[in-house]
């Protein structure tokens, strides 16, 4: 009947015409591609840490290689003057030396100067290093500060981002990023300016414990 | 009524010369970057056609996907809701903000967002929106709409935007460094981000699989929004979804290589979940979207990843600008996705083109974009 197919229409969610239009007006099914090609990656180890760094230092980060966490604070006090400035960490081996964040108003956060946080692993071809919620709580907390620090273990660097995503596949998470070199912007006729909103600058420390 | 055509627009902008030079140098500069950082990837050609399948795949079964992504989403305590059109979106964001009695917002790029003429329509009803990626901030601050996807302001001169700051931010006058005007910019926006309690942002891609989106920026702008706010609203296409996570690896090195040469975005932002105390929505929207898709020659613009490599590319794009073609997405793929929203507004972008082909030759999903046009 035609008034009842009409009153049906009218009743019809967005949801519903969206997904009867969709379903409508869809090709017929492709198949997904097949992706294997992009695994085969055989560059070892070191050859990824020498990638990572080259491309690091191109997108205005700084890496350091050290042994121990007192190196790295060492190294942070050589290049900032700290002194009447936050320090605030989330590295558990740090705990000793600086403040970790056990706040929950994160607005808290914006007086911070320096943050030393720790990563999961990194990628080679883009320098960057990948964070969640697993490792901190708090999400703000590599966005916020004035300077920013990552720890990264030597071993978890990783060629590309295609096996960057097979370490994460299967992992549940409620916020992670990829972060690569501090906040920047070139929206002033194309001059590059560090600093956006985010951190002015990314130092990462390689850490090698095999020592 | 005098319609104004694209080519008398172009030829405002053509007054000014040694402009059009700038333009067009400096964005040819960007397309060269984009080609010493593909060509730094041998599987460059197997790259750009794992997208272009995963794109047609995912169109094919949009529809499963779609609630796939709906279910997964509510799961993570995501809040989905569905957009017919700009008015329903544009009342959805309303709604939420309202039910808040949150009067000031902050945004970042969304060019979703500028099709619905979002910042009007809130204006309108009494709430505040700041726009926090700082090219989008110095148009609104002009009072003009982008011009560019990815470099909003690239039609502007250093000194103009010099004149703007020492006006709205109290800048020094006749001072044009980039680097004194993004401070203050910087400090501006700060206050911003610590004082809105909701953040609205865009969608790069979308995950059908796990229900979470990525946003992609180099100024870290859509996060300070997200985490300082107590409400996320996320706006996204439907045609922004993926089937996999392990997609994100083909789609993240293709777009910000054929974008602006940079291996990746300084920040790839995974959305999954609200964190604690607060809620996230997304604003799922069609808007002509499903039209396009019904339409054999022309769905394969609903492709399209926003990485404005064929803005940068194109011979007429470059000597003309983007305000000629008067419409949010400008440039060869606006031209095929403009005239489908409004065929009579847009009827003469289709003819901004020299049919040189360049477009579909650095489209990383392969769209055939001089053939459509």
């Amino acid at each position: 009947m035609a008034s009842g197919k009409a009153k049906t229409e009218k009743i019809m969610t967005s949801r519903e015409k969206i997904l009867a239009a969709v379903k409508e007006s869809q090709p017929e099914l492709t198949p997904l591609p097949n992706l294997d090609l992009f695994y085969q990656n055989i560059d070892t180890p070191e050859q990824n840490l020498t990638n990572f760094i080259s491309i690091v230092e191109r997108i205005g980060a700084k890496v350091y290689q050290v042994q121990d966490y007192p190196q790295v604070m060492n190294q942070l006090k050589e290049d900032f003057d700290l002194a009447g400035k936050r320090v605030v960490s989330a590295v558990r081996e740090l705990d000793a030396m600086v403040d970790e964040y056990k706040g929950s108003n994160n607005h808290e956060l914006a007086d911070v100067e320096l943050m030393i946080l720790p990563t999961h692993f990194a990628v080679a071809e883009n320098g960057a290093c990948w964070v969640n919620d697993e490792l901190y709580q708090e999400r703000l907390l590599p966005f916020i500060p004035q300077h920013l620090a990552f720890i990264l273990k030597k071993e978890n660097i990783v060629p590309t981002l295609h096996q960057a995503y097979e370490l994460i596949a299967d992992k549940s998470y409620g916020f992670g990023a990829f972060i690569a070199g501090p906040s920047k912007t070139a929206d002033i006729e194309q001059s590059l300016v560090l600093g956006a909103h985010c951190p002015r600058s990314l130092r990462i420390f390689v850490m090698n414990l095999s020592f | 009524m005098k319609v104004i055509h694209r080519a008398e627009r172009a030829k405002v902008f053509n007054e000014d010369e040694k402009r059009v030079d700038w333009h067009d140098e400096t964005l040819w500069f960007v397309r060269h970057k984009r080609d010493i950082a593909t060509h730094g990837i041998l599987e460059w050609g197997q790259l750009r056609e794992a997208g272009s399948q995963i794109k047609n795949h995912t169109l094919s079964n949009l529809n499963q996907y779609l609630q796939d992504f709906e279910k997964n989403a509510i799961a993570n305590v995501a809040v989905i809701h569905w957009a017919a059109d700009a008015k329903e979106h544009n009342d959805i964001v309303l709604e939420l903000l309202k039910k808040n009695q949150i009067t000031d917002m902050v945004k970042s790029k969304s060019m979703l967002k500028e099709k619905c003429h979002l910042n009007p329509f809130l204006e309108k009803n009494g709430i505040g929106v700041i726009d926090s990626d700082l090219g989008e901030r110095i148009v609104q601050l002009a009072g003009e709409s982008p011009s560019h996807i990815v470099l909003p302001c690239i039609h502007k001169k250093k000194e103009e935007i010099g004149e703007l700051f020492h006006i709205h931010l109290g800048t020094p006058k006749g001072n044009a460094d980039p680097q004194l005007l993004t401070e203050a910019a910087r400090q501006s926006l700060r206050d911003t981000f610590l004082t809105r309690r909701a953040a609205l942002t865009g969608v790069n891609f979308a995950v059908a699989e796990t229900g979470e989106f990525v946003v992609c920026t180099n100024e870290g702008n859509a996060d300070m929004g997200a985490h300082l706010a107590d409400i996320h609203i996320a706006s996204m296409g439907i045609e922004k979804l993926i089937p996999k996570r392990k997609h994100l690896g083909i789609f993240l090195r293709l777009l910000t290589r054929s974008a602006t040469g940079q291996p990746i975005t300084t920040y790839s932002s995974h959305f999954a979940k609200p964190a604690t105390g607060k809620e996230l929505h997304i604003i799922l929207v069609d808007n002509g979207r499903t039209r396009q898709l019904s339409r054999p020659d022309f769905r394969n613009s609903l492709k399209c990843i926003r990485c404005s490599a064929c803005f940068n590319t194109c011979p007429v794009y470059l000597r003309s600008g983007g305000h000629s073609y008067e419409s949010v997405i400008s440039g060869p793929i606006g031209s095929i996705l403009s005239p489908n929203w409004d065929m009579k507004e847009h009827a003469d972008l289709p003819f901004a083109s020299s049919l040189c082909g360049s477009c579909s030759n650095v489209c990383p999903v392969k769209i055939d974009i001089h053939e459509q046009l």
